[in-house]
């Protein structure tokens, strides 16, 4: 048995909240020797960052620890003096948060942020800690590990940045590491780099680390042993392997079983059957840059067009095109043949009608002072002419669809609402225009995956009923899996692969679907050790693509 | 050395040390108090310079020659007393949802709007409450206050009743710093609201315009555009202070279309604006129905922020004799007319109280405003979970 680094017993945490204090964590116990990687996972507002913030003995603003204990080495946390805390955070605990562009301040350089905790701590010489720096950029292999920590913050790509927040934890050498979702705003390509990165020197460094995430094939590549939360509590807890091979609780195992969901495609359309939605030949720039490149694109009613690609790809501007957003350089979009003038202002409220959108931050797309009943009455009304009583009959008959009570949620406001019930609100408020299509964007990748699944099935139920269309932006390829029936495959403002669903998860592929598809995290623990023998560390993530790229632009000059 | 000198090297040595002692106290007396454990030198520090001002304060009030600054603890006194029985009444009576409200207000929120509540009741019933008529001149001319029962606060150089020109006061300045504020706010709101939604040139031209306006010192440019206002309003009294309205209000305006512009650009931004444009929302539509619900409380902020400028440059322009014209009573001309009084003060307080009085009036209202617009702004913010 190893030595005990950190103990918490019965921990309390209360957070406060319309001038009451209601419980975040209640009573949790957990144990971590030196050394040990232990992933805390559950959905949001399980209490798993609190909990992680609580092992420094830290709470956010609003929150207390109401009760029990956090001894790290021997150290109670709860009650120690502020200097001696301040003593042991930055030094021997360290905290990489979830993203770093928030955390890194912009107006120094890397290197400088990097080394600033050892140097106040008076643990290293400015020169020791900035030769340690350096060389934790190259264990995490950042490119040019050199030069890289003199640029800014912004000068570096998402997955750079959260590896040199990695090495600035690492630097002081700390006896424990809190990661708090660290890739879950990264693209697969690069969270997997990332994720190689961190396993590699936490194991080399033999430090223990706590690993927050939701994602359960990311923490069953990283961690020794596994938590899982549910509403503050300890569900249950058990070395990794045993945890995926016989999950004991109903919980667990309901969030092992989330993946399963998959509907089969529906047989290819006929040869000559017109499409709903036909992109021709579009290209797009904001200002001078390009963002689409001569796009081509069809999509037939009552199917799901799955667009898949990274940030920066190109799938949300697409959507954009469609819907008028955005005025396309060249190209134009049909609409049953017919072409649809390229701005929404000139669209007549008909075309408006059939043509919806669901969003990703189902926050920001409800109007925060307007009820249920009025976001979704509003095109009930301004489409149909529907008003008085007829209006409410159907704004019911719409909830009913999006399988929510109406008397208890119409008169509620979207802050009242959790945010699966919010975004069933955002697909009542497209529906009640009775679209022919609908693009969703992104519509499941803010939710936890139980709430994401009933999203998607009910999304799939609707299709069958009503005979939707979708077109479904999406970087999550469990998600295609789930419900698309034909995948485009984006990178840099081109279709890089399209085809149905089953010939695009079956080789051969383009090199670039390859790479995506041997990105995703799978639900075993040598999933990612295979990955990296099978391809090298030099053949994931950017360094992969950016070879792509050479091979692309010397095998075929003209493109 | 000199004994300033003294004093001043001598002081602050002993309240570094008094300091250094309170918090050896403190921490043997609750050694498991963690707010005494960590206490930083500065904060004790704090706890002795404030119990040193306490004291000095107590040793002023029992001083008999001093009686302004008595006279002001008595009013802080009133005030809070009255806040304070004025939220344990809210709290008690009235409808649920207004009880609710009353539970989380702060002592500071509950004066404010007591105060409020005062004002417009006076400002209302001025006719009923006052005494006299405000033009109503007596023979009587200077009559000091408290030696005639007729006149509690006395008369001013022509023989009009103080007492009841500050009530009347009410209704003119406050009335007419209302209607201004509104109007303000609708142009401004507005036009703020349009340049966020429309954007493009329109945004420019408007903002550019604003600038320009912006950029002439306000007072300056008011009374200059009075200036030119009395010209056209000649003889016409009355209509001297229509123009005031409309030209404080222009003024006002640009800074309430600054702020509603920028509230407006954050929202505009929302998927949910963009929805309704998919939609095919008209601009009205917009505005009223999708951005105006969102920006009420940073707008309701400014309004009792921008109530007290307004009010306050109606105040200075009547000081300098050009915005509410007599015979209408009005507080900033009172503090200019029995300005003379406060020279007073050592022979007869209450007579060089009379300017402070119609000051005081100002004052109290724009700080009440003030406790009410941080506990909206507050709330505003607390709200949003």
């Amino acid at each position: 048995m190893k030595e005990r680094l950190l103990k918490i017993r019965d921990l309390r945490i209360e957070g406060l909240s319309d001038e009451q204090w209601w419980p975040i964590v209640r009573g949790v116990d957990l144990d971590l020797s030196r050394g040990e990687v232990l992933g805390l996972i559950g959905e949001s507002g399980a209490g798993k960052s609190t909990l992680g913030l609580a092992a420094m003995g830290y709470t956010r603003d609003g929150c207390r620890i109401s009760g029990g204990l956090v001894e790290f080495d021997g150290i109670d946390m709860v009650h120690a003096p502020a200097h001696v805390k301040r003593d042991l955070l930055g030094r021997r605990i360290a905290y990489v948060a979830q993203s770093a562009a928030a955390s890194f301040n912009p107006a120094h350089r890397l290197l400088g942020q990097c080394t600033e905790s050892p140097v106040q701590h008076g643990v290293m010489s400015r020169s020791e800690a900035e030769e340690r720096a350096i060389a934790l950029y190259e264990r995490l292999r950042l490119p040019d590990p050199q030069q890289i920590g003199f640029r800014y913050p912004h000068q570096v790509s998402g997955g750079q940045l959260q590896r040199a927040m990695t090495a600035m934890a690492m630097v002081a050498k700390p006896d424990l590491i809190i990661f708090d979702e660290p890739t879950t705003a990264l693209d697969v390509t690069t969270q997997i780099e990332v994720l190689a990165a961190i396993r590699d020197i936490v194991q080399q460094s033999g430090t223990a680390a706590i690993y927050i995430t939701h994602d359960l094939a990311v923490v069953a590549q990283m961690a020794d042993r596994i938590k899982v939360l549910l509403r503050g509590e300890e569900v249950e807890e058990a070395d990794t392997r045993s945890m995926l091979a016989s999950p004991r609780e109903d919980y667990t195992k309901s969030l092992w079983a989330v993946r399963s969901f998959q509907r089969p495609a529906k047989p290819a359309v006929a040869q000559g059957v017109s499409p709903l939605i036909r992109l021709e030949k579009v290209t797009a720039t904001y200002g001078q840059v390009p963002v689409l490149k001569d796009i081509s694109l069809d999509i037939h009613s009552g199917r799901t067009v799955a667009v898949v690609g990274e940030s920066g790809s190109g799938k949300s501007t697409a959507a954009r095109v469609i819907t008028g957003l955005l005025t396309p350089r060249a190209g134009r979009v049909l609409l049953d043949g017919v072409p649809l003038p390229a701005s929404y202002r000139d669209r007549g409220k008909d075309h408006l009608r059939q043509i919806q959108m669901i969003y990703q931050m189902a926050d920001t797309a409800l109007n925060p002072r307007c009820t249920i009943g009025d976001i979704i009455g509003r095109p009930v009304e301004f489409y149909m002419g529907l008003t008085g009583r007829e209006k409410r009959r159907r704004v019911e008959e719409l909830m009913v669809q999006i399988e929510m009570e109406p008397g208890e949620y119409m008169n509620r406001l979207p802050g009242e609402l959790s945010g699966g019930q919010k975004q069933r609100i955002g697909i009542a408020r497209a529906l009640a225009a009775e679209p022919r299509f609908i693009i969703c964007d992104e519509v499941t990748s803010a939710l936890d995956q139980l709430v994401a699944e009933g999203i998607l099935r009910l999304l799939a139920r609707l299709q069958d009923e009503l005979g939707l269309a979708y077109m479904f932006i999406t970087h999550d390829l469990a998600t295609v899996r789930a419900i698309a029936d034909e995948v485009v495959v984006m990178k840099e403002g081109r279709v890089v692969e399209a085809g149905p669903k089953d010939r695009m998860f079956h080789p051969p592929h383009h090199p670039y679907t390859e790479l995506l598809l041997s990105s995703v995290p799978e639900m075993e623990p040598d999933w990612l050790t295979r990955v990296l023998e099978a391809r090298g560390p030099s053949e994931i993530g950017e360094a992969a693509i950016a070879k792509m790229n050479n091979s692309e632009s010397s095998g075929s000059p003209d493109a | 050395m000199s004994m300033w000198l003294q004093l001043i090297l001598v002081l602050p040595v002993m309240a570094l040390s008094a300091a250094v002692l309170l918090r050896f106290a403190g921490r043997r007396a609750f050694p498991q108090n963690a707010y005494w454990r960590d206490m930083p030198l500065g904060v004790a520090f704090g706890h002795v310079l404030a119990a040193g001002m306490l004291g000095l304060a107590v040793k002023l009030y029992f001083i008999d020659r001093i009686v302004f600054f008595r006279w002001a603890v008595h009013g802080f006194g009133i005030c809070a007393v009255a806040g304070y029985l004025f939220r344990a009444a809210g709290r008690h009576i009235g409808p649920a949802p207004l009880r609710k409200l009353f539970r989380q207000m702060p002592l500071t929120a509950a004066f404010g709007i007591l105060t409020v509540l005062v004002y417009a009741f006076i400002a209302v019933f001025a006719g009923w409450l006052a005494p006299y008529g405000q033009a109503q001149i007596f023979e009587a001319v200077n009559v000091l206050p408290g030696t005639d029962p007729a006149h509690p606060l006395g008369t001013d150089q022509i023989g009009r009743d103080i007492f009841t020109r500050l009530i009347y006061g009410a209704q003119n300045t406050v009335g007419i710093a209302f209607v201004t504020t509104l109007i303000a706010f609708f142009l401004g709101g507005t036009l703020g609201f349009l340049a966020a939604t429309i954007g493009g040139r329109f945004d420019q031209f408007l903002s550019r315009s604003v600038d320009v306006l912006m950029a002439i010192p306000a007072l300056i440019f008011a009374l200059l555009l009075m200036t030119i206002a009395s010209a056209w309003a000649g003889s016409e009294r009355w209509l001297l202070t229509v123009y005031m309205v409309l030209i404080i209000a222009l003024i006002d305006s640009t800074r309430v279309f600054r702020l509603a512009r920028a509230v407006g650009s954050n929202i505009v931004v929302m998927d949910y604006i963009e929805a309704a444009r998919l939609r095919g929302e008209g601009l009205a539509y917009l505005v009223f129905r999708e951005i105006l619900p969102n920006a009420t409380a940073p707008l309701l902020a400014e309004f009792g922020l921008r109530f007290c400028f307004v009010f306050l440059t109606i105040a200075a322009l009547s000081f300098l004799g050009i915005g509410i014209q007599p015979p209408l009573a009005d507080w900033g001309t009172m503090v200019k007319d029995l300005s003379q009084f406060i020279n007073f003060a050592a022979f007869s307080p209450l007579t060089a109280a009379l300017p402070l009085m119609a000051a005081g009036a100002i004052a109290l209202l724009t700080v009440a405003v003030n406790f009410i617009v941080d506990w909206m702004l507050q709330r505003s913010s607390g709200l949003k979970e």
